[in-house]
């Protein structure tokens, strides 16, 4: 697993995301399009690992339970409006 | 359902004032072609659409245009931290000042306020797919204007 600071790992889920948000807008009119939807499923692993990596190391990314919290990080840690 | 995810979709890091440019920006927080407008449109005419492929188009676009709106929104409160009543004085938000400090309210650079009168959702999917298109079109317009702005 690649040792990333937070803003270089958040930059490199912002870059899969950017991915994964243009082939899912391509799938949603091409839906039979079976190598589009390999590259959103290779996308989709890869996010997985980095969030989870993230979630790990500086806390949770999403709220209702998709990143396990530990006490106060959800609402404690900055927001991202907040320079 | 949605799940908030704490992060914007593109970073913004913007760490002097500008309160000319936050207020141009409001064009795409609270005008009638702005991200709200787009979310708002895309998430109301779903309901009536007779197709799976668009259903699914217009769930995920307008889901992207909230969190576009969420960006102008992050621009638009780092553009007017730290200004001074002067600054926003100068930069023709005395007004907005007046009646919402620092908040972030949805309104055009004039002062209008967002209303769902600038959305249409005639239930009819030619008409309002045209209507997205034509909203579209407008914010391609304006977003030259706004880029112009940010270089002077």
């Amino acid at each position: 697993m690649a040792d990333y600071s937070e803003q270089a790992l958040l930059a490199k889920i912002g870059e899969v995301r950017f991915a994964l948000v243009e082939l899912q807008l391509y799938l949603d009119t091409h839906p039979e399009d079976l190598e589009a939807q390999n590259d959103f499923n290779s996308y989709a692993n890869a996010l997985e690992q980095l969030c989870a990596e993230y979630t790990e190391t500086y806390g949770p990314l999403e709220n209702y339970g998709n990143s396990p919290h530990v006490a106060g990080s959800w609402v404690y840690q900055k927001w991202p409006w907040q320079n | 359902m949605w799940i908030y995810e704490k992060r914007l979709e593109y970073p913004v890091r913007i760490t002097k004032p500008d309160p000319r440019m936050a207020k141009l920006l409001m064009a795409q927080y609270g005008g009638p072609d702005s991200e709200l407008g787009a979310g708002l449109r895309y998430l109301t005419q779903r309901y009536s659409m007779p197709d799976d492929r668009v259903r699914a188009t217009l769930t995920d676009i307008g889901t992207e245009e909230i969190a576009h709106w969420e960006m102008i929104a992050t621009m638009i409160t780092q553009c007017m931290q730290g200004a001074s009543l002067e600054e926003l004085t100068a930069a023709g938000l005395d007004g907005y000042y007046v009646m919402h400090s620092y908040g972030v309210f949805p309104a055009d650079p004039n002062g209008v306020p967002f209303t769902s009168s600038y959305i249409a959702c005639t239930g009819d999917p030619i008409a309002d797919l045209s209507e997205d298109m034509a909203a579209d079109a407008a914010t391609s317009d304006s977003l030259p204007t706004l880029k112009k702005s940010l270089n002077h």
